[in-house]
């Protein structure tokens, strides 16, 4: 309860500040390590070993590229238009900072706690989206803009299925709070699940959750507007030195503002499984543990997967994701009003989810065997 | 301000909107280009309208500086026309040298010629599976995956000609020394890791259902095209047409080896990475059967002694293809007298390959232009010679 009440009985605004400035900070240096992580981790994926020489293990490589990225020099093209140009990174990292303000790290734990903070977050996170646009169409580059443009068509289809599927687990925070009421409390939802976390209850939630969320991070498979071998970087081709790294800084600040959310609203955040009233530095530990496995499978995933094509990125959202989430939704729906026990809740989202990994593997068959690779793994295969 | 130098405006009918053909400059560096290649494309919204080929950014005048060469000496800048498979160059040239000559060569070097080309294919198809990866957007992963075994076997290049990317050890009449002593374990080794390799590339590309669906029926491309545009290699086997100079015209020592010659059926990009897949472990058994071969000869001559020290060519014309790791291969050679040709010229497999990417590309969707232009597998040294 330590962060419940103004610090040390100080006016409102000022613990506010203060608040924010402590969560920056954090976040700062936990943009810096996940940096250096990513690499470590995707040079391990690669048979590599990554960033070795800066200080032991590399570990002052993230510090040094910020030194590096600082001192460089801000070029702004010819072409550009000056404002939109250099406004558009803080107006995509503005929103992401702002998500992070409702995040309850552990109980009562954050700079806020809303009533509305499920709504909140996609209220002011779908803003990133003018940030981008802003700088694929201020860089006067068509890489830019291409890029641009394919993150408001992909923001457009994924933050459908993305609110559906978390109004599922609001539809049943409303049998858990006792009132019939849900709650959009992000602190609520997580102390709700002391017993067990919604992944078990709303497994069909959680995966259209955690595709949905990739796509909004624009990572593999859904990086489509950054396409590294197609618009090399897309929308912050242009950018350089310090607005560049604003880019980067809000990238792995989202990834770490959803982590820490999905957690919250699917894993249980600081409640499960040592519930509410373990000691705040467990919980903390919780969240951030839960969070950490969520972004190394982001990354695990970042490293092994191709990119998907536009139109298969949208047929995906449109004609899979966004059915599967109303179906949850109507399921639910149905299965609250009657009262039925909540383990047919959980059955019926696991055939669900059963459904869509089904969807997604069903075409994997040109592998060994039956491909061409099978045919010819010895001699006489063909009859010449 | 307008970033739409050659702009192309489309009114349409009803709403009065209006729509602007974009045109995209692909290259000369971009990722996806492999080397310095640089194509315009015209795009409306995401759809390719028309591609542009510009070639020439790697042109180093290979045929002229031949000519001002003497003959082993100008075998270096064959080298570095498929920079991924020297070797298979250095065959080509070789026999064409020969052929001017009637030079002949010992049996021993032959198997090893075939045993080196062999890999050469294998190193070269390699570099296409972990760079394709790159092109469908698998994050360098398949890219170092392709490097591990490419290392290896460059390696044992090393040990064998002293270099790694250009080798230059073939020489007109054989082949400049014999293997190095451990050559059998090291190369039944290497087999053993690229076929490990062909493995993992299976199960980290092929048996992606990502992948598959990116690749599978894109730019279907039929026999009878394939055939007009000129195309040869695994491009034009990944149509189903049967053809393979080792087979259909074999030079050196491939009448004696057996293998089959793996072919696709629809032509499209994915059959065109199954060939390719395919090829590469037939190759690891051409060169298992090769060091088999090799092992009854060792001790024999790998370089004809009676060659004099500067190879003079009286005259005589002729045209030698190979089956490169790209497509036909191919030397035309005329010879007027000294120690000099008199004209060589390249029939490059890249070269030909390329002009099809128009007609592929149009159509598609960007990312499919990048990934057309991957699976065609150019090398632009080839290109631009």
């Amino acid at each position: 309860m330590l962060f419940a009440d103004p610090l040390f009985g100080l006016p409102t605004w000022i613990d506010a500040i203060i608040r924010i400035v402590i969560v920056v900070l954090v976040m700062t240096v936990f943009v810096i390590y996940s940096t250096y992580g990513e690499r470590k981790l995707v040079a391990r994926f690669q048979q590599r070993l990554g960033p070795m020489r800066t200080g032991p293990w590399g570990l002052w490589q993230g510090f040094a590229d910020a030194i590096k990225l600082v001192g460089k020099e801000d070029i702004r093209p010819k072409n550009a238009d000056r404002w939109v140009f250099e406004l558009a990174p803080y107006a995509t990292f503005i929103p992401v900072l702002l998500t992070l303000m409702v995040l309850p790290f552990a109980e009562n734990w954050g700079v806020r706690n809303l009533a509305l903070g499920v709504f909140f977050v996609f209220a002011v996170l779908g803003l990133n989206i003018v940030g981008i646009l802003m700088a694929g169409l201020g860089s006067g580059n068509k890489y830019a803009l291409l890029g641009a443009v394919r993150a408001a068509a992909q923001m457009i289809s994924y933050e459908i299925p993305l609110v559906v599927s978390l109004l599922c687990v609001v539809m049943i925070t409303g049998a858990d709070t006792g009132n019939g009421v849900g709650t959009l409390n992000l602190n609520t939802i997580a102390a709700l699940q002391e017993d067990r976390p919604y992944i078990l209850l709303q497994p069909l939630a959680f995966l259209i959750f955690f595709t949905a969320m990739l796509s909004e991070l624009h990572r593999a498979p859904f990086d489509i507007p950054v396409a590294e071998s197609e618009i090399v970087g897309g929308y912050f081709v242009e950018y350089s030195g310090i607005r560049w790294s604003m880019f980067q800084l809000t990238e792995y600040a989202s990834m770490w503002g959803f982590a820490v959310f999905g957690s919250v609203v699917f894993l249980g955040g600081w409640a499960w499984p040592f519930g509410v009233d373990s000691h705040w530095a467990l919980q903390l530990a919780t969240t951030f543990t839960k969070a950490l496995a969520i972004v190394i499978v982001i990354i695990w995933i970042r490293t092994t997967v191709p990119r998907l094509r536009i139109d298969q990125l949208m047929n995906f959202s449109w004609k899979v994701l966004l059915e599967l989430s109303f179906l949850q939704l109507i399921v639910n729906g149905i299965i609250l009003y009657y009262d039925w026990p909540q383990e047919i809740l959980a059955l019926t989202s696991a055939v669900g989810a059963g459904f869509l990994i089904f969807l997604i593997i069903r075409h994997a068959s040109a592998r060994s065997t039956k491909g061409l690779l099978g045919t010819y793994r010895t001699l006489g295969a063909s009859s010449s | 301000m307008s970033i739409w130098p050659e702009e192309r405006v489309h009114a349409l009918a009803d709403d009065g909107f209006e729509t602007v053909d974009m045109t995209i400059n692909v290259g000369p560096q971009h990722p996806a280009t492999h080397g310095v290649f640089r194509m315009v494309l015209t795009v409306d919204g995401e759809k390719v309208v028309d591609c542009e080929p510009y070639i020439g950014y790697l042109h180093r005048g290979l045929e002229k500086l031949t000519e001002n060469h003497d003959y082993r000496q100008a075998m270096g800048w064959w080298d570095r026309t498929d920079y991924l498979a020297g070797m298979a160059c250095e065959m080509a040239y070789c026999m064409a040298v020969e052929k001017l000559g009637n030079i002949s060569v010992p049996l021993r070097a032959e198997y090893i010629r075939v045993m080196m080309v062999e890999l050469s294919r294998i190193l070269s198809h390699f570099m296409f599976f972990g760079a394709f990866g790159a092109d469908v957007g698998s994050f360098g992963t398949s890219f170092i995956y392709g490097w591990r075994e490419r290392e290896r076997i460059y390696d044992f290049f090393e040990e064998v000609a002293g270099d790694r990317m250009f080798p230059t050890y073939f020489r007109p009449g054989g082949v400049q020394m014999d293997l190095p002593e451990n050559y059998q374990d090291r190369v039944r080794w290497l087999l053993g890791s690229i076929r490990q390799g062909l493995e993992d590339f299976d199960g980290l590309l092929v048996g992606n259902e990502i992948f598959v669906e990116r690749c599978r029926g894109l730019s279907p491309v039929t026999p009878e095209q394939a055939i007009a545009w000129g195309l040869t290699g695994p491009c034009l086997r990944a149509t189903g047409f049967k053809f393979d100079l080792r087979k259909d015209e074999p030079y050196s020592v491939y009448p004696n080896l057996k293998f089959d010659i793996p072919t696709g059926a629809n032509g499209d990009v994915f059959d065109r990475f199954m060939v390719r897949m395919a090829e590469a472990w037939q190759s690891t058994l051409i060169v298992e059967q090769c060091l088999d071969a090799l092992s009854q000869m060792e001790g024999e001559l790998v370089l004809n002694p009676d060659l004099p020290k500067t190879l003079r060519i009286d005259s005589g014309e002729c045209y030698v293809r190979t089956e490169g790791t790209k497509g036909e291969y191919g030397v035309y050679a005329l010879a007027k007298g000294g120690n000099k040709p008199y004209r060589m010229k390249l029939r490059s497999p890249s070269f030909c390959n390329l002009s099809a990417l128009r007609e592929m590309v149009i159509g598609t969707y960007v990312a499919d232009a990048i990934i057309i232009l991957g699976s065609l597998d150019i090398v632009l040294g080839e290109v631009d010679k």
